[in-house]
């Protein structure tokens, strides 16, 4: 795969049909990456990297790569393709500008999980089948992949690419039995007392870095209210421990109907807080309420929080469901 | 060098707890983090924290005052929380550096008495490493992790704890656990310290070069070429300044209750598109700028005002935290030349 992309890329690039390509760089060790602009194809013949752990969704850096103006390529795993999708439907991106390469993705690696068995001073990993050979400075380690697959793609809900003017490898399927929402029911089986324990647990390993917001394709805001000292609630401190809580509560709602569940959040985490299950939780409501509803399938489409039909529930589903109102 | 068998370390930690208050690494299900002891808490040798121990000492957020307002007048609450006593055990050789960092900007003229005071009440018992991770690279920085800096330096080596005094208030420490500990030689230690060092020159960054950061590179280095592309996709999240051990900024900022003032203040990153926002404007208006900020500081600005000492103790913490992973490796590789 990193050769076929790596290649068309230069070609790309050489014949002048893009004058950027947006990917991903080796990084320090065997498991980091960062991403990309590559401009000169010798940077990208040394540098360029799709592997494993290649799991940046790619999709929120043509945001500000539009603005320049130019012709770009950026290569998109099936669920950045949604991403992608949302940003169009919301002008945020031009697709004029933009070249869709998309990209077969088998899940990606969490090297945290890696690390969470034990294993230190990483010097390299190499993928053979279905397993990770970590070689360590203190021995070789050999690991099953899926025991240390991302916990978002262990629920994938899509191999299928939603948008690509070009394929490299195979393009999938939707997957509506992935089970991404099966936490989220747990959670709602729980006692109102339980699940406010659980998220306050949670939450209150928030260090209020804004990861989440600005890996996060729909917060794509010139600036966000809680950054403005203009806004009367810029919220650099908060008074209260709860109030930290809720900057996640709100920020869930502003991207209520518009998350694809890409799950950039809870990979950027640096607490490992499951900020995705916020989201989550809104997608499966609303897929209850309104019918199902998957944000980033389409680019016209309007989302169940912006339109009307006549047969969407009434306010009164809050009480009919049990709660407090 | 004083010895306590690893079966009484439970009596070690119950009998300081009884004096003061005591935290320590433990084990959670997201990783490793300090929390106070008390009967049945298990100490974590995890090679490091989540989140850094400078927490103790220049809190996250922390309430410095309160006015209150009744008719004309306005009473000024002292909202101070930090006289008591305690102890962080288990604090790394990188860690243990960084305070002596911060040392030097908040100890300096004008002091700032909230760290001053915590510091005077606080403890340091370190721990040497015995199992170093391939983003460790406190050796760049003259640190060995195999002698860590603190009141009291650890090790934990056969079948006891060895304890070493390096300050008055460390002997003090000692004083009062003395019924539990007995003398010992150095032979153990000494043994661990040589094992370790020879796993240290295994770690691919033990010996980061640092020469390109020293002398008269301040232009040099403020003028790269290379700062765009390096900041490029910085996402200008937080996240590396606040598992810093060694960011010091912090914000100020006053809360209207309605009937007086709540005045906090809380660490502020130069990621921030705030940071030194200031009546005419901000001196620092794109990523490239902040992001060149926190290098500088840290490898150039800092050394120079402090004869020398980089303001970054290589714990590896933004290596392994940066959603992007972009850091101060990448950063010193680049602009020291070698990656060139």
């Amino acid at each position: 795969m990193q050769e076929l992309m790596k290649n068309r890329a230069i070609e790309l690039l050489s014949a002048g049909e893009v004058d950027r390509v947006v990917g991903w760089k080796k990084g320090e060790f065997a498991y980091d990456c960062t991403p990309a602009i590559f401009t000169d194809a010798n940077d990208l013949r040394d540098n360029f990297v799709y592997d494993d752990f290649t799991a940046p969704n790619l999709s929120k850096y043509l945001v500000a790569e539009c603005k320049k103006g130019g012709k770009m390529a950026v290569f998109l795993k099936p669920c950045d393709t949604y991403s992608f999708n949302q940003l169009q439907k919301e002008h945020r991106i031009k697709r004029e500008l933009i070249h869709v390469i998309g990209i077969e993705c088998n899940g990606k690696a969490d090297v945290d999980k890696i690390k969470a068995r034990g294993v230190d001073g990483i010097t390299g990993i190499t993928s053979e089948g279905a397993n990770f050979v970590v070689e360590t400075i203190y021995g070789n380690e050999t690991m099953p992949k899926y025991e240390v697959m991302a916990e978002r793609c262990l629920t994938c809900k899509s191999k299928k690419h939603m948008v690509y003017d070009e394929l490299i490898g195979e393009t999938g399927d939707v997957n509506p039995d992935c089970g991404r929402f099966d936490m989220v029911a747990k959670l709602e089986a729980m006692t109102p007392d339980e699940r406010f324990a659980f998220w306050r647990g949670e939450l209150s390993r928030c260090i209020r870095c804004n990861a989440c917001r600005n890996v996060c394709p729909a917060c794509t805001c010139e600036q966000c209210v809680f950054d403005n000292p203009n806004s009367g609630i810029q919220q650099k401190v908060a008074v209260t421990s709860f109030e930290e809580n809720m900057f996640h509560i709100i920020r869930a709602y502003h991207v209520a109907g518009r998350c694809t569940d890409c799950g950039e959040c809870s990979r950027v985490c640096p607490q490992s807080i499951p900020l995705h299950l916020l989201n989550r939780k809104f997608i499966k409501d609303m897929n209850e309420l309104y019918g199902e509803y998957q944000a980033g399938e389409d680019t016209t489409s309007r989302a169940p929080l912006t339109n009307y039909n006549m047969d969407d529930c009434e306010p009164s589903i809050v009480h009919e469901r049990g709660g407090k109102a | 060098m004083k010895k306590i068998a690893l079966s009484k370390l439970n009596d070690f930690f119950a009998a300081i707890a009884a004096e003061e208050k005591l935290y320590l690494p433990v084990d959670g299900e997201k990783g490793t983090d300090y929390k106070l002891w008390s009967e049945g808490v298990t100490y974590s040798r995890a090679l490091n924290t989540n989140r850094s121990a400078k927490d103790f000492f220049f809190p996250q957020t922390e309430n410095i005052v309160d006015f209150k307002r009744e008719g004309k007048t306005i009473e000024v609450i002292d909202t101070r929380t930090e006289a008591e006593d305690f102890v962080v055990f288990g604090v790394r050789a990188c860690d243990a550096r960084s305070f002596g960092i911060l040392d030097k900007v908040f100890l300096a003229d004008p002091v700032d008495s909230f760290y001053a005071s915590r510091r005077a009440h606080g403890t340091i018992v370190t721990m040497a490493c015995t199992r170093p991770a391939e983003t460790c690279f406190c050796g760049a920085f003259g640190i060995d992790m195999t002698a860590p800096e603190g009141d009291i330096s650890c090790w934990i080596a056969e079948d006891a704890l060895w304890l070493s005094a390096n300050t008055e208030k460390g002997e003090a420490l000692l004083n009062k656990v003395a019924s539990l500990t007995e003398e010992g030689d150095t032979a153990a230690v000494d043994a661990q310290k040589a094992a370790v060092k020879e796993i240290a020159k295994k770690l691919p960054l033990q010996n980061l070069p640092t020469d390109a950061f020293k002398g008269d590179v301040l232009l040099e280095k403020f003028n790269s070429a290379k700062w765009p592309e390096l900041s490029k996709a910085c996402l200008g999240c937080g996240t590396c300044t606040f598992v810093c051990p060694t960011c010091q900024c912090y914000d100020v900022f006053d809360f209207d209750t309605g009937h007086g003032v709540k005045r906090a203040r809380c660490w502020d990153s130069c990621m921030y598109s705030d940071f030194t926002k200031m009546a005419h404007g901000n001196s620092r208006n794109s990523q490239v700028e902040r992001f060149r900020q926190r290098f500088m500081h840290k490898l150039v600005y800092f050394p120079m005002n402090n004869g020398g000492e980089f303001g970054c103790v290589g714990c590896g913490r933004c290596l392994s935290k940066c959603p992007i992973n972009m850091n101060i490796v990448k950063v010193m590789k680049s602009l020291g030349g070698d990656a060139e």
